[in-house]
């Protein structure tokens, strides 16, 4: 008898349970630092894919290939296009970074017209050391490049260690990108 | 004369709103020549997400990146892929994430399996409630002593006469 006043009295605490199950959920879906648009990335730790892209006319620089991710430097892939004005809102972090001795800034030129692109770096600045133009939009889609601007950190062999979708805030830079590059650079 | 046009015009009306065409994004310059195959890939279409709308399937956006997959699509299935090869092939880039189904496996058995352990659960408490043998709190009670029953009996005797059942006090 006394046991099931026990398991009764039990009962009783279930809605208030349901209740903290249900606010958890809340806080969490209404968290102002959750980005619900946000897709996860299914290519950590995956090789770069295979491609190969000739270099964009007028700035001298080499295309970008797959083998070109994998010398043992820790790399930047940048994809950016002229067309893209959160690009050049990121663009003033990027020429920053272009000083990093630790890091290799590289770039893919997305769906882009090669006089356009060209003439933003030179305004702007150029701070890639190769850039690969994807004309058709095709290795963006081998990459699961969604839109630009988006950045991937390369180790040293070859691999995706991260993916920054949409232009990379300087505190994202700070608390994610750095520590990251550092890590692998070592 | 004028009645009857009015009421073609009328019957066209209801004709659009009622059966409205299949509307996809998909641009006359995408559509393969084979309609078998064609017909395949609208089938896929609308099984893959856009991922710069997000809640479109990408049959149906006019995304730019939606029409550069619509048309990976045809190209996978005109190379002879089957529709989980292609599939596979976009998930691999774009993660489960692509699909609009999210498929069956341990992260996803809440999501699937969520609704019928509620209802079991709401079903468990319903049966145990109202189970047979069951003591109801009403059945439980002491019944009145004699010494309250007349407690009762003296205090409706004397709120009785005040008040007629709708409780206008009596004339």
């Amino acid at each position: 008898m006394a046991e099931a006043m026990t398991s009764k009295r039990a009962l009783y605490l279930l809605p208030a349970l349901i209740f903290a199950v249900i606010a958890g959920y809340f806080v969490w879906g209404l968290n102002p630092a959750r980005d619900p648009s946000q897709v996860p990335s299914a290519l950590i730790e995956k090789p770069v894919p295979a491609f190969d892209l000739g270099p964009l006319e007028g700035t001298g620089k080499p295309g970008l290939k797959t083998a070109d991710l994998s010398d043992g430097q820790v790399t930047l892939v940048n994809f950016f296009a002229s067309w893209c004005l959160p690009c050049r809102a990121e663009h003033p972090l990027l020429m920053g970074l272009a000083e990093d001795q630790r890091v290799r800034l590289v770039a893919i030129n997305y769906k882009d017209e090669a006089a356009n692109a060209a003439q933003w770096l030179s305004s702007l600045g150029d701070p890639y050391a190769r850039i690969g133009v994807d004309r058709s939009g095709r290795t963006a889609i081998d990459w699961g490049v969604s839109g630009v601007p988006e950045t991937f950190v390369i180790d040293g062999e070859g691999r995706i260690r991260y993916q920054h979708i949409g232009p990379i805030h300087p505190s994202q830079l700070e608390d994610t990108i750095l520590p990251l590059i550092e890590s692998l650079a070592r | 004369m004028r009645m009857k046009a009015f009421g073609l015009a009328l019957a066209l009306l209801a004709l659009i709103v009622i059966c409205p065409l299949p509307g996809g994004a998909v641009l006359p310059d995408e559509v393969l020549d084979d309609p078998l195959l064609e017909a395949r890939a609208r089938e896929l279409s609308r099984e893959i997400r856009c991922l710069v709308c997000q809640n479109e399937s990408i049959d149906s956006s006019n995304a730019e990146l939606a029409r550069d997959l619509r048309i990976l699509v045809r190209e996978r299935l005109t190379a002879g892929d089957s529709d989980q090869q292609v599939l596979d092939y976009l998930v691999a880039r774009y993660g489960d994430y692509v699909l609009l189904r999210p498929p069956v496996k341990p992260a996803t058995y809440l999501l699937w399996f969520g609704p019928a352990l509620l209802l079991l659960l709401g079903g468990a408490v319903v049966v145990l409630y109202f189970r047979p043998g069951r003591d109801l709190a009403v059945a439980t009670a002491a019944p009145l002593s004699d010494h309250e029953r007349g407690q009762l009996e003296a205090l409706l005797e004397e709120s009785e006469p005040q008040h007629t059942p709708d409780g206008e006090p009596p004339s």
